[in-house]
């Protein structure tokens, strides 16, 4: 994290010569061995047969568990079957009712109108039947999740050495994509719906293992004592202390996993041949039928916020009694309830939707999409053009490859190269005097990687800078993290793919980061703005699963990494605009008093005492960034964007499970590594600044 | 005091650090003797001794307070009476048992019947009801659901609370969600009371209101109490016995005129500086006794403090007689030795 000036607050005592000569001296070394042919390029096959050896054990396992897993298989596939039946046989005035008393029941009037416009719309678009298959999903998928979590969660609470051994295992399945353990699972489980529901309860776990682990070493310690004072043995303390004083926690983390289900399901039933309403979109995508995209893609963004809503309200009444009025409510919706069902006997038309009262609006969609694309087509070719050739190719191959005279006008011959290395030169120089000497580091390793490309730079350079800098802000055990996890990619054969995802990662990050803190900060000085505009904004973004940010970037850009790069940003923007905002209005009241006493203008408020200080919290919100930019690289391969996420692809459609498995494996070292560093900053800085 | 001890802790040590056990058997065999050395050793190799050879005995219906500053050690010690927090050494009995001894479900059933606790910050579950949280003690017993509602509503209307069973503790001020923690710690009827820094976390009026209804409940109920403050004048209000710690040892253990005359070092008498002496010192502190003396007809109780004393002296210079309960006369307090009382021991 160069760009952050992070001893900007420290007075500035000098600049460690002797040091920063070493450092400079040490990269110009590999860079010059590099150059010189003694490094050699990252290997382009595996040093490590890992793949392989993976392959081999799991198919070894997957012989001897298979009929266990099968069986597991058939009798999750019970449930599932029942739910989807019973959804789809439902008559749909019924079906809108229940979602409408369900919502009131979590969260009052407003909500059940929201559900019920849900379903309404749902049902008019003649999506029910395959939005149907994907609730079943969840609703198989979310309580498997919930009961491993609980079981995860208690062990882990109960024996401290299961919860060190499990927190890596929670940080790798939230990293690794899920399209990379898709392989095994169809390999245990068998061609068929369980495939999406396993998967997805997967990715749902860690959440809800960590709400409750959280909510329960957060409960205190006077809480505990007085329950054991009261004679509490160990499971009464569990069940009547420990949980019910944790429930608010438990239950967010229960809202997240619903979340993350969801989002998860719509992706994974690609695989298990289930035509559930993410195969709409995704199909409808492929075959550039945008209008019918959005369409479903609407479906899927109006019941994550149907779900968040429902999740949340009933979690926020946890702790009221049941009052009397909502036990009339539930009387009288089951009353309207079989009187719809009844009435649906009678009147056909209100027991399946008729196919000719469907509306579809996907055909005036798609002109008003073509107009669009074709006016705006100037403005977004640009775009793409300019950010394709200036920023994403040089920064993937260099400027000594990507500087080409059609192009920049220019070619880099040794003067230009000789002008941009004095320019950087002088640029560090520059911080150098001003005793920023951070600042010159991070210019320089900057430039580094837009000369050479971070395809192009020495593998050992990317490993050095990363070991160094993880040791520099979080000692010797970050150092090796990131050690370990960059030489891991390299042995595996990943290396070029990883530095393609990191690239498109890096600049979708940097430009979220950008946009987004300035959206915060502006949040953050005006109430209006954040109430009324970018608060409601980024609710409704963050609830939204991942898939549904490809479709307005794959039908204004079309496939490749230009679009993979729109899609990350309108991604991974919410973080940084929430800890930013966050981040300056956690600056304490007194401070921004006694500087206005001081008589600052508002700039140097800004610049000088609230943003050094939100700098730590911000820097999470980077954090956050990272990890949703990393995965949405994956997703983004589906419409075509290189890199790792392509690598899981392909072994995915050549059944190749332990090469899926690998690449997986190196997004989520990439993921822990930038994790760690950032992380392990933002609490020294945090520390440093007393917060 | 003849009775038993209803409390006895003997010779206590918490050492937080790995292996405590044998740290602190290194640590005696290194140092010689004496308990600071003790300590020091221990301190050197990163451990912490929150509380070195700590020993007391609390009698039946006894008000035994522990008072410190923050970080010495005495709300480890309280935990240690209950096993909260598991000593490292020593003993501690209870009716002449020792509590360390007990196994697990034993130490639960000693919990759910003979001991009561009050906490700094309350500690009420913040998912119960007041009702909810008085009844909890019955409920892990299994009593029955109607008997553990009338026995909790008794004990809340015993601190006072009636008419507010069915709020959450979180609509409650300070001093309520207090009352509530009391009337928790009583529902079972225990005999012995720790209160940990109970009113600490009230304002001063309110603390003050809070004491004066503790002194109205033991006069009540005569528990056998340890009652842990860092807070002097508190503990001379409240105290039958006063234990002074410091830095994990106890350093003195006397009745509040007893700190307040013979402080044992510098440390305690700097407590005793700002305290209002002539209210605290009493007759029976100060007399020299006097064999056989003939009853003048104008005696003095023991039990008078040394502001009564010294008004009686106005316009007397001789000797004030005076007598115990039984109106027997056991000795004199000149002029001169009531002033005495009253300068400050440096």
């Amino acid at each position: 994290m160069h760009n952050f000036p992070s001893e900007q607050l420290r007075r500035p005592t000098g600049v460690p010569w002797a040091r920063l000569a070493l450092v400079a001296g040490g990269a110009l070394l590999i860079l010059g061995a590099a150059k010189a042919g003694m490094v050699g390029a990252a290997p382009s096959t595996a040093l490590v047969p890992l793949a392989d050896w993976l392959t081999a054990a799991l198919s070894w396992f997957a012989d001897i568990f298979k009929g266990v897993f099968r069986a597991l298989s058939t009798l999750l596939a019970w449930p599932l079957n029942q739910f989807r039946t019973a959804l789809q046989s439902l008559p749909w005035p019924t079906v809108v009712l229940l979602a409408a008393s369900i919502g009131y029941l979590a969260g009052g009037a407003r909500l059940a109108l929201f559900c019920a416009f849900t379903f309404l719309y749902i049902v008019v678009t003649g999506l029910w039947e395959p939005s149907a298959v994907t609730l079943a999903l969840i609703a198989v998928a979310v309580p498997l999740s919930v009961v491993v979590a609980l079981l995860l969660g208690i062990a882990a609470f109960r024996w401290p050495s299961v919860w060190r051994l499990l927190q890596p295992l929670l940080d790798l399945m939230q990293t690794i994509p899920t399209l990379a353990y898709l392989l095994p699972i169809l390999a245990l489980f068998g061609i068929g719906p369980m495939v999406a529901v396993v998967a997805s309860a997967i990715y749902a776990i860690p959440p809800m293992v960590r709400a409750l682990v959280h909510g329960l070493q957060r409960v205190s310690p006077e809480i505990v004592e007085s329950g054991l004072m009261a004679g509490s043995n160990r499971k009464q303390l569990l069940a009547w202390v420990l949980i019910p004083s944790a429930m608010p926690t438990i239950l967010l983390g229960l809202n997240q996993t619903i979340m993350a289900g969801l989002s998860m399901v719509v992706i994974a039933s690609m695989v298990g041949g289930v035509s559930d309403i993410g195969i709409e979109v995704f199909q409808t995508m492929k075959q550039a039928k945008f209008g019918h995209s959005i369409v479903a893609g609407l479906v899927i963004a109006l019941l994550a916020m149907t779900m968040d809503r429902v999740s949340r309200g009933f979690a926020g009444r946890s702790n009221n009694s049941f009052e009397a009025g909502r036990a009339a409510a539930v009387v009288a919706f089951l009353v309207i309830g079989v009187a719809s069902i009844a009435a649906a006997w009678v009147v056909p038309a209100l027991r399946f939707y008729p196919e000719e009262w469907v509306v579809r609006p996907a055909p005036h969609l798609d002109a008003a999409l073509d107009w669009f694309t074709v006016v705006s087509f100037p403005v977004t070719s640009a775009l793409k053009t300019y950010t394709t050739y200036f920023v994403l190719l040089p920064l993937k191959t260099g400027l000594s490859q990507a500087v080409r005279p059609s192009v920049w006008g220019i070619e880099m011959s040794p003067a230009v190269t000789y002008v941009y290395i004095s320019a950087v030169s002088l640029g560090c120089l520059f911080f150098l005097l001003a005793r920023r000497w951070a600042l010159a580091l991070g210019l320089g390793v900057l430039a580094v990687y837009y000369y050479f490309g971070t395809v192009g730079t020495p593998w050992l350079f990317t490993i050095a800078v990363l070991t160094a800098v993880g040791g520099w802000v979080g000692g010797r055990r970050v150092a090796l993290v990131a050690l370990l996890g960059m030489l891991f990619i390299l042995l595996t054969g990943s290396w070029e793919s990883a530095m393609v995802s990191l690239e498109i990662t890096a600049v979708g990050v940097a430009l979220s980061v950008l946009l987004g803190s300035a959206i915060g900060i502006w949040a953050a000085l005006n109430d209006r703005v954040s109430a009324i505009i970018v608060r409601p904004i980024c609710d409704t973004l963050q609830t939204m699963p991942i898939f549904v940010f490809l479709i307005p970037a794959v039908m204004v850009f079309l496939v490749g990494e230009f679009t993979a790069l729109v899609a990350v940003v309108l991604y991974a923007i919410v973080p940084p605009i929430r800890y930013g905002e966050l981040g300056i209005r956690n600056v304490p009241g007194e401070l921004t008093e006694a500087a206005r006493m001081m008589g600052v203008t508002r700039w140097q408020m800004l610049w000088q005492v609230q943003l050094p200080i939100a700098l730590p919290e911000i820097a999470l919100g980077v954090n956050q960034a990272v990890m949703m930019a990393l995965s949405m690289v994956v997703i983004a391969s589906l419409v075509g964007a290189p890199g790792l996420g392509q690598d899981v692809l392909i072994a995915l459609s050549q059944g190749d499970s332990g090469r899926g498995l690998v690449a997986g494996l190196s997004i989520s070292a990439l993921a822990i590594v930038f994790d760690r560093i950032i992380q392990s900053w933002s609490a020294e800085r945090k520390r440093a600044l007393g917060l | 005091m003849s009775s038993e001890p209803r409390i006895s802790c003997r010779h206590l040590w918490k050492v937080f650090c790995a292996d405590a056990a044998d740290t602190l058997e290194a640590a005696r065999r290194a140092a010689t003797g004496d308990t600071g050395a003790v300590a020091r050793v221990m301190r050197e190799q990163g451990c912490v001794p929150a509380a070195c050879d700590v020993s007391f005995d609390v009698h039946p219906g006894e008000i035994f307070v522990i008072m410190g500053l923050s970080g010495s050690g005495k709300s480890t010690v309280v935990r240690c009476l209950s096993r909260l927090v598991e000593p490292t050494a020593g003993e501690v009995l209870i009716d002449g048992q020792n509590i360390l001894k007990l196994s697990e479900s034993e130490l639960i059933e000693l919990r759910r019947h003979r001991m009561g606790m009050v906490f700094q910050n309350f500690g009420l579950m913040p998912h119960m009801t007041v009702l909810e949280n008085v009844a909890y003690p019955l409920r892990v017993q299994s009593v029955g659901r109607a008997e553990r509602i009338d026995r909790a509503i008794e004990t809340i209307e015993m601190v006072g609370l009636a008419g507010r069973e069915n709020s959450y503790p979180r609509e409650l001020s300070g001093g309520m969600q207090q009352r509530v923690g009391i009337a928790r710690s009583l529902a079972v009827k225990p005999d012995v009371w720790f209160l940990d820094e109970p009113f600490s976390a009230l304002d001063p009026l309110i603390r003050r209101q809070m004491q004066d209804e503790f002194l109205r409940l033991q006069a009540l109920l005569q528990k056998s109490i340890v009652f842990i403050t860092h807070d002097f004048l508190e503990a001379l209000r409240l105290a039958d016995r006063i234990a002074i710690m410091r830095g994990g040892q106890v350093v003195q253990i006397g009745t509040a005129a007893e700190l307040v005359l013979n402080p044992a070092d510098s440390y305690v008498a700097d407590f005793t500086r700002e305290v209002p002496r002539e209210k605290i010192i009493t007759a029976r502190d100060i007399l020299e006794p006097v064999v056989g003396a003939v009853d003048a007809g104008d005696n003095v109780s023991e039990d008078e403090t040394l502001d009564v004393l010294l008004q009686r002296f106005c316009g007397r210079r001789e000797p004030l007689q005076i007598m115990n309960q039984s109106g027997v006369i056991i000795g004199r307090v000149t002029l001169d030795g009531a002033l005495g009382a009253l300068r400050r021991t440096s």
